[in-house]
């Protein structure tokens, strides 16, 4: 384009420049409050570079966590990894079955099952706080990673991608597999699930990082601290006043809770845009 | 229905959806009736007696003067449009400028699109520390070289503001990564023809572009009304706990409040159903944008 000038492509450069100092010093400062002690950084302004206590500070992160919470960050890492893998996995598997019998099979429920799988869009946990709790807990599921996992892992949108998929499946491949004498399972899991890799794994990345982040749902059935998650963790180590909160601890901590979910992004970058704008949530 | 081939089987279809949809009535649709049946009931939080008191839950959210009802109602309408207008026009903005041809675009989009996986909580920590009146960076900027005594945990505006770009950022990985595949698809032919009329690049962005990325910013602008209605009690929560006083105490937050900290079973009831007749009204909306996907 003739008209797009030098200068022009320069300021365009600026303007996105701009944005990406938007994203990064904020992390910036948490990375560089990660690496001092908590006395610089109550002595306010607290310094900007990177101090020399990052190993110190991650070891004591992982190891022990803040004396206020005394859980090791390791432990609480655990806890978030197995939440979000049991989600992700979770909301994999029955979406993938419910899709296959509502495309494959014609029976005299499937309208009905379409629409309540349909309506939970509607019904998003902050919506029904006290009755599922109390669901979870007379179910004896509180403190329990099972608590934590199955009331997420039903998803509309992952069935709704699913359906989407499996309705360009060829209906020749499908006819072929039962003239050949395969059972529908054998179908399902020799010829439409390896087909489906490409959708699994964009729900996959997306799913992970909605497990990673949950919130609300492991604040209301934890209260042991050997099941905390990351982000309870972290919110539990800045209760009290400003000066006894141990800030590069904390931003430690930060820090590793943010770091999986990111690793995921870039690394499956591709399925994850996929993923994004294809499941539209 | 579906045009799809059909395999024959009686039992198997209903076994293959029942692991779904035995979830979705535990955990979905017995949860939400207990949540309309209790907003008609006033419990005794220890287990005690109920009684049937009709519409009076509801009614007192409204009218009884100790509740902050309208307020949080408020409140949370007025959060949710500053986060949705702040974050989709800078993201809108920094989408078309990645959009140009120009070189890096790839390291710029991976840029401004990681930040997606940044869990909620962690963006209200993050801005929290660099606003504490105590350790942060910027409240001791502001109040050293421009004299504010920034306080959120004492003044409302400073705690509204900090929720709004704590929020506002959040958002802007994915409302980028939408209009960047809006933009994608906007045709370069209809671009080149408004070039050779001689159009401006900035009525070309106003009168070809920005039509065309209507359904992206309808869709978009639905999904951040959501999240900040629903997805942002993690902000709130971590940030300002609701205050100063109750002054930031949306409905998300204060149906947790009344529920888990007051204890008081009726009245959070009662705000869960008039938060799900809200999803409901802005899943329409949104369906209205899938609908083209979805033919049942």
């Amino acid at each position: 384009m003739r008209e797009f000038s030098k200068v022009r492509r320069l300021i365009t450069h600026f303007y996105l420049w701009i944005g990406i100092a938007i994203i990064i010093f904020p992390i910036y400062f948490i990375f560089s409050a990660s690496s001092h002690t908590s006395a610089e950084i109550l002595s306010a302004p607290m310094p900007l570079n990177i101090g020399p206590y990052l190993f110190e500070n991650y070891k004591r992160a992982l190891f022990e966590g803040t004396k206020n919470l005394g859980t090791p960050v390791l432990i609480m890492l655990k806890n978030s990894f197995i939440m979000a893998m049991g989600i992700s996995i979770g909301k994999i598997i029955i979406s993938l079955l419910a899709a296959f019998a509502i495309v494959f099979f014609d029976f005299p429920l499937r309208k009905f099952c379409f629409w309540s799988i349909f309506i939970t869009l509607m019904l998003p946990v902050e919506v029904r706080i006290m009755p599922t709790y109390k669901v979870i807990s007379d179910l004896g599921m509180l403190n329990t990673y099972s608590g934590l996992i199955m009331p997420m892992i039903v998803s509309a949108t992952a069935v709704f991608l699913f359906r989407q998929f499996f309705l360009t499946v060829p209906r020749e491949i499908v006819e072929a597999s039962q003239i050949d004498g395969s059972t529908p399972m054998q179908f399902f899991g020799r010829i439409l699930v390896p087909m489906s890799r490409t959708p699994i794994a964009a729900l996959f990345v997306i799913q992970f990082i909605y497990g990673w982040n949950q919130y609300l749902w492991p604040l209301l059935i934890t209260t042991k601290q050997e099941y905390f998650t990351l982000l309870i963790g972290i919110n539990r180590m800045m209760t009290g006043a400003d000066v006894n909160i141990e800030w590069q601890i904390v931003m430690a901590t930060t820090l590793l809770a943010l770091l999986p979910p990111v690793v995921v992004v870039v690394l499956m970058q591709k399925q994850f845009i996929a993923g994004m704008t294809e499941t539209e949530k | 229905m579906a045009k799809q081939y059909e395999i024959k089987a009686k039992w198997l279809p209903y076994l293959l959806v029942l692991p779904q949809m035995i979830i979705v009535f535990i955990f979905f649709f017995w949860p939400s009736a207990q949540a309309i049946l209790q907003s008609f009931y006033l419990q005794d939080p220890f287990g005690g007696k109920t009684i049937f008191v009709g519409l009076s839950n509801y009614i007192a959210l409204f009218t009884n003067p100790d509740s902050d009802y309208l307020y949080s109602f408020i409140i949370s309408i007025v959060f949710a449009l500053s986060i949705t207008l702040l974050s989709m026009t800078v993201s809108l903005f920094l989408a078309v400028q990645a959009h140009k041809k120009i070189r890096f675009t790839t390291f710029y989009k991976t840029m401004l699109t990681w930040p997606y996986a940044v869990a909620t909580l962690v963006a209200g920590v993050i801005w929290l520390f660099m606003f504490n009146p105590n350790v942060g960076v910027i409240a001791w900027i502001l109040k050293h070289r421009f004299g504010i005594p920034w306080d959120y945990l004492l003044n409302f505006q400073h705690a509204f503001i900090l929720l709004t770009l704590a929020a506002s950022w959040k958002q802007l990985a994915y409302n980028f990564v939408f209009f960047m595949a809006g933009l994608q698809s906007v045709p370069e032919t209809l671009v080149e023809a408004a070039i050779i009329d001689g159009a401006s690049p900035v009525r070309r962005f106003w009168q070809i572009i920005f039509g065309l990325l209507a359904p992206t910013t309808f869709y978009l602008l639905v999904m951040n009304l959501v999240f900040g209605f629903f997805e942002t009690f993690p902000i709130v929560h971590g940030i300002t706990a609701g205050g100063p006083g109750k002054s930031t105490s949306i409905l998300v937050y204060k149906v947790w409040r009344d529920g888990v900290v007051n204890l008081d079973l009726g009245g959070s009831s009662a705000q869960s159903v008039i938060l799900m007749i809200l999803v409901i009204g802005l899943t329409v909306l949104q369906f209205r944008f899938i609908e083209r996907r979805i033919t049942y």
